[in-house]
């Protein structure tokens, strides 16, 4: 059973700044309020929407992975019967894209085509066999161009170029930052290492296939249900590429079947979806393909990495220099932002007093790359805790004991002004070693068998929008009706993390009702206020403050207008099951339903608004945009494998792993969230490849592209801490994406621990365990990896002096309640 | 979603009419049993039958029997999971019945017939695709193209044997009962398969129907089977081995038969493996030496999961494995193989 880092006598909370009482909700295992929809299956995914008259779309694949459109005939599959509309890219030249500096997609290719899988027409017909065979009507004309499908062919190919824009030639974008004089950390350690890692893409491999529906009234209004995490991105793309008012536009996200960051862009086909209802004046449905899944992909890039720091006697690092290079697949998507990932959270694990960065983005022949949890991070903390762990072994210290005295401090500024507040780091350490008797076990127990442990840290949401703009991030609405039910309304996306049962829970904890007393109305922006979306791990802290917010200035009326009823000051009440009642008296009290209706008696109908910001980052350097968050969860934790030598197999019979939750409003959702991770991060540890063969897709499919099934999913252990973070609501932080990246790089410590050997590229496949024993086996380097990293003439860095805490105190982060 | 496209189905209500079907549609007629193999390869388009002849109403073609002169009898619609679960089966056939219950998952050895998993096609990532992304290689010579993309020089198919009950079938030595428009005749399994990944059933004319599966009688042997594959459930194997063999009372091997699946477009049988059995113990170096006259024979390509050179050079360690297995030798190894 796994331990819960929970128990009631620890559920007390600052509940405002007039208010401390145990809490009745938060903190609480409760059951998910859409559980028994989704378990019974009446949940209401995209693609079980039939509108009548419904209409079919398919999309043409490019069998191209680069070439120039010379002629698309679409007159044969427009002639066949049941064939209702045909669109190419002409229909829809206008570019969109989620970031506002890569703007470089459109929703079928025009004049050319970038990878195998890129729609260049769309059919919609009376059903989807039509539709089918219609495709295969549609004549393609094609002049090839030379395709580029790795980082070292993009960084040579000059001539011939994926995208118009960019760095140059095929490198999308290139970023060098440099926080204080690494050399001179460099000159001042007792050891340098270097170490060249490789981490291989790989798919989000959610159960649901994207799928959207759409349907333009007769009163010109577009309503767009899709299985996205972003709506409120995909309401400005269709406004743009569509040339409609966004006030003519509704996007509902439906309940998406899993997201992991893979329908957070707007698509090809939701805008197709919606071209082609405009065009036949019917709903159309348009659902991917497992294949197609694998081409609109957006999952994690590739990415070769470098790294040197530079460590003193004592243990202190004293310089970090980080190089990066990513695969981004023939699109932008969020590249920018990854590639700043890359090299951003670095700093906020342990005390690295100066660093470097360089990192950059090419273009290549294949599907876009874009966020997969942990968005540009699992990566270089892959290659950072492996790292690490090399470190330890060869200065002979403790890597648990190592990681604990280098965590950085609780409310303190990194090298590179990212803002660190509560960290459980120690903690975490402390409780994940004690629980696997990792100190028993490292280096101790039998060939074949090992332990190794990781940490990492994520942020609880970015702190900047993904367009620029002064509004909040979160908005939340909640009314409350005569008869006492609440209904909160946001923008936010359940993914299935369980954000409708936050926004439920922390309401009802606020106004005093029970969670299943109030509905929650998300994801539609006719109805909701902007939410950003689901990505980032934002939403439980932004939504949460957000609805927080909103919740109390109701309850601020409701206990104006029982104050008087009460015979206390409104500042003296309390609400908790489901009444209003006096503190120092609580028999005295009335029912919640009553006091709402003389709360609407008195001013009227009741409801309100709130909204979150988050604050303001310190760094004032280009790129200080992408790491700021108003806080960082961190986890610890330790695998332990079991290896065959002869075979090169790896089980996993268990994993520890201990997160810093801040608070866990739900801790059966955080356990849940932490064993998600754990088992998405094995998959890309021992198995996940998005890998390409002559040109294209090697296998698009659930069979062939191989991920755990629960059978290889060992017993995972999870212990939560609790540091409750100012800024979080209630005290919480993330817990959607950061327990999944010390899965990888204590898996690979594990296995060095096991059979000596470094595998310092993901996956790690039996053949390479196999590989780097024969290496050992001949006296060779027991390694299989990358040697070396494609000379670059990286740019000038920005320089950047380390915040000054000394001489400017402003800098140091507060350490009181929000 | 990948729709199937249209077609006929015609529920055959005797192996008599099937056979007539099958005899009268020639190449547009393809037999259906569980399904499991036929429908997502028609939704891809690898197999394009007009007319599909379903066996699902023919009651003589179901039932596990044992039969008066020893041995048994399978129906050839007897599901996976039937074959796997079967008590007597299972004492007397453990490698086979260990077989039949690792092939995919419990669903789908619920709709799938051990006649089906005898007769699945061969596999090969470059053609166990959709017509889209075959036509983005412009096809190979298993379906609408020329070439043979993991054998460009080859002139012939090198698509995958992928059934896991064939090759202990064929060390068991079974034979199988063909009902076609001219009657009847019964060959052993092992030569119902021709030797390239297209005409990988030369051995069964197109209009013929597998009425009877037929084991010899158990006594005296002992069967094995382990597959290599990378995950618990789903997958196809990437190498499977089957050893059957009979030990006299001074425990030396009097008959043995090693067959070797996924690592051809046929099952091979490995004879030498079982000449340097024969006669001896299964004492660690008989099973060293068995084990290394496999490697050769075994000759994957790059065209399934994992490298070729890996699963080459888990050939001689999975049949070892087996071997010890069969042995009684309880090791660390053995720990290791499910």
């Amino acid at each position: 059973m796994p331990t819960n880092g929970y128990d009631d006598r620890k559920n007390r909370t600052n509940l405002g700044s007039h208010l401390k009482r145990e809490t009745s909700v938060i903190g609480r295992p409760l059951m998910k309020v859409d559980a028994m929809s989704k378990v019974t299956g009446q949940a209401l995914y995209a693609d079980d929407i039939h509108l009548p008259r419904m209409a079919y779309a398919r999309m043409l694949p490019s069998t191209q992975p680069h070439a120039r459109i010379v002629r698309v005939d679409t007159s044969k599959a427009e002639a066949l019967p049941g064939v209702l509309a045909v669109i190419t890219g002409r229909d829809l030249p206008i570019k969109y894209g989620i970031l506002p500096v890569s703007q470089d997609e459109t929703a079928l290719a025009v004049d050319k085509v970038r990878f195998v899988g890129e729609p260049v027409a769309a059919v919609a017909a009376v059903d989807e066999e039509t539709a089918e065979r219609a495709l295969e009507l549609i004549e393609v004309e094609y002049e090839p161009l030379k395709p580029i499908m790795s980082i070292e062919e993009a960084l040579e190919e000059t001539e011939v170029r994926i995208q118009e824009y960019g760095h140059a030639g095929n490198i999308h974008k290139m970023v060098s930052l440099q926080f204080g004089d690494v050399e001179a950390g460099f000159a001042e350690a007792d050891y340098v290492r270097e170490d060249l890692f490789f981490y291989q893409g790989n798919n989000h491999l959610a159960m649901e296939e994207h799928s959207a529906v759409a349907h333009y009234s007769p009163d010109g209004k577009l309503t767009l249900w899709s299985s996205t995490q972003t709506p409120h991105y995909v309401h400005r793309a269709l406004a743009k590429v569509l040339e409609l008012p966004p006030s003519r536009i509704r996007v509902i996200a439906c309940h998406p079947g899993g997201g992991f960051g893979g329908k957070s862009d707007p698509f090809h086909h939701e805008i197709c979806a919606a071209k082609l209802a405009m065009l036949t004046g019917r709903p159309v449905k348009i659902t991917l393909t497992r294949e197609e899944v694998f081409y609109a992909h957006r999952g994690r890039h590739p990415v070769l990495m470098w790294v040197k720091t530079g460590v003193k006697k004592t243990g202190e690092i004293t310089a970090m220099h980080f190089r990066s290079m990513l695969d981004g697949g023939a699109y932008g998507s969020y590249g920018v932002a990854t590639t700043y990932y890359t090299g951003a959270l670095q700093t906020v694990t342990y005390k690295i007093p100066r660093y470097k960065f360089e990192g950059l983005r090419v273009f290549t022949n294949k599907p876009p790359c874009g966020p997969k949890r942990g968005h540009g991070t699992p990566q270089p903390r892959f290659a950072l805790e492996v790292h690490f762990d090399k470190i330890c072994e060869h200065m002979g210290w403790d890597p648990a004991e190592w990681r604990q005295r280098q965590a950085c401090e609780p409310f303190s500024l990194t090298a590179n002004y990212l803002r660190i507040t509560t960290i459980g780091l120690r903690e975490c350490i402390e409780k994940v070693v004690e629980a696997s008797g990792f100190k028993e076990k490292f280096r101790q127990l039998p060939y074949g068998r090992g332990v190794g442990l990781a940490c990492s840290a994520y942020l609880s949401g970015a702190n900047l929008p993904i367009y620029w703009n002064d509004m909040p991030h979160s908005g939340a609405m909640v009314k409350v009706d005569r008869g006492g039910g609440v209904t909160v309304y946001c923008g936010s996306t359940d993914i299935g993390q369980g954000s409708n049962s936050v926004l439920a829970y922390v309401v009802a904890e606020v106004l005093g009702v029970r969670p299943h007393d109030v509905a929650v109305v998300t994801a539609d922006t006719d109805l909701t206020p902007v939410d950003l979306g689901s990505y980032s791990s934002r939403v439980t802290v932004m939504t949460g403050n957000a609805a927080i917010e909103a919740a109390q200035k109701v309850r601020d009326l409701l206990f104006r207008a029982a104050a008087d009823e009460l015979g206390a000051a409104p500042e003296q009440l309390e609400a908790a099951g489901g009444r209003i009642f006096r503190r120092d008296d609580p028999g005295v009290g009335l029912p919640f339903a009553k006091v709402a209706q003389l709360a609407e008696a008195r001013f009227g109908t009741l409801a309100a608004v709130g909204s979150f910001t988050p604050p303001k980052t310190p760094g004032r350097y280009k790129g200080a945009g992408v790491g700021p968050s108003p806080s960082y969860s961190y986890t610890a934790c330790v695998v332990e494998v079991d290896v065959d030598p002869e075979t090169g197999w790896v089980r996993v019979p268990k994993v520890w792993i201990a997160h810093d939750i801040g608070r866990a409003i739900n801790p059966i959702l955080v356990e849940g969230q932490a064993e998600g991770s754990v088992y998405m991060g094995l998959g890309e540890a021992l198995m996940e490849e998005q890998v390409f063969r002559r040109n294209l897709h090697k296998i698009p499919s659930m069979l062939d592209y191989k991920s755990p099934t629960f059978l290889e999913t060992p017993d995972i252990e999870t212990i939560l801490v609790e540091t409750n973070d100012p800024h979080g609501p209630f005290g919480a932080k993330e817990a959607g994406q950061g327990p999944l990246l010390p899965v990888p790089p204590a898996l690979c410590n594990a296995i060095y621990d096991a059979v000596g050997v470094r595998i310092d590229e993901l996956p790690v496949t039996p053949d390479k365990i196999l590989k780097a024993l024969e290496r050992k086996a001949k006296g060779q380097e027991p390694r299989v990896g990358p040697d070396r990293m494609p000379d670059v003439e990286w740019s000038e860095p920005i320089y950047v002096e380390p915040p000054d805490l000394e001489h400017d105190p402003s800098l140091v982060p507060a350490t009181g309640s929000s | 979603m990948l729709r199937l496209p249209p077609f006929d189905y015609y529920a055959a209500p005797s192996v008599e009419e099937a056979v007539a079907a099958l005899r009268d549609h020639g190449p547009d007629a393809m037999v259906v049993a569980g399904g499991t193999d036929l429908f997502p390869k028609m939704k891809r388009r690898q197999m394009e039958p007009r007319l599909l002849v379903g066996l699902r109403g023919i009651r003589d073609l179901y039932g596990i029997r044992r039969l008066e002169a020893g041995g048994y009898r399978l129906g050839p619609m007897a599901t996976l999971t039937q074959v796997s679960l079967h008590p007597e089966l299972r004492a007397a056939y453990p490698g086979l019945t260990h077989a039949a219950g690792v092939v995919s998952s419990p669903q789908l050895r619920n709709a799938g017939t051990i006649g089906g998993n005898l007769c699945v096609d061969t596999r090969c990532t470059y053609y166990d695709q959709s017509y889209h992304w075959r036509k983005a290689i412009n096809f190979c010579m298993k379906k609408d193209g020329e070439i043979c993309w993991v054998a460009p020089g080859s002139p012939r198919c090198w698509a995958v044997s992928s059934s896991d009950t064939a090759p202990v079938f064929v060390a068991l030595g079974a034979r199988v009962r063909l009902v076609g428009p001219e009657g009847e005749r019964v060959i052993p399994v092992g030569e119902l398969y021709g030797r390239d990944g297209i005409n990988f059933l030369a051995g069964k004319r197109p209009d013929e129907i597998i009425t009877d599966i037929l084991l010899p009688p158990a006594e005296g042997w002992e069967s094995v089977y382990l597959k290599l594959r990378r995950r618990g459930s789903f997958d196809f194997p990437i190498l499977g081995v089957a050893v059957a063999l009979r030990r006299r009372e001074d425990g030396t091997v009097a008959e043995a038969r090693v067959v070797l699946g996924a690592v051809e477009s046929y099952p091979v049988e490995v004879e030498e493996a079982a000449a340097t059995l024969v006669g001896h113990r299964l004492e660690p170096d008989v099973i060293e030496a068995a084990a290394k006259a496999c490697f050769k024979p075994a000759r994957p390509l790059d065209n399934t999961d994992l490298t070729l050179y890996y699963r080459k050079k888990m050939v001689p360690v999975y049949v070892a494995r087996a071997l010890r297995r069969l042995a009684g030798l309880t090791d660390e190894a053995q720990r290791r193989t499910a």
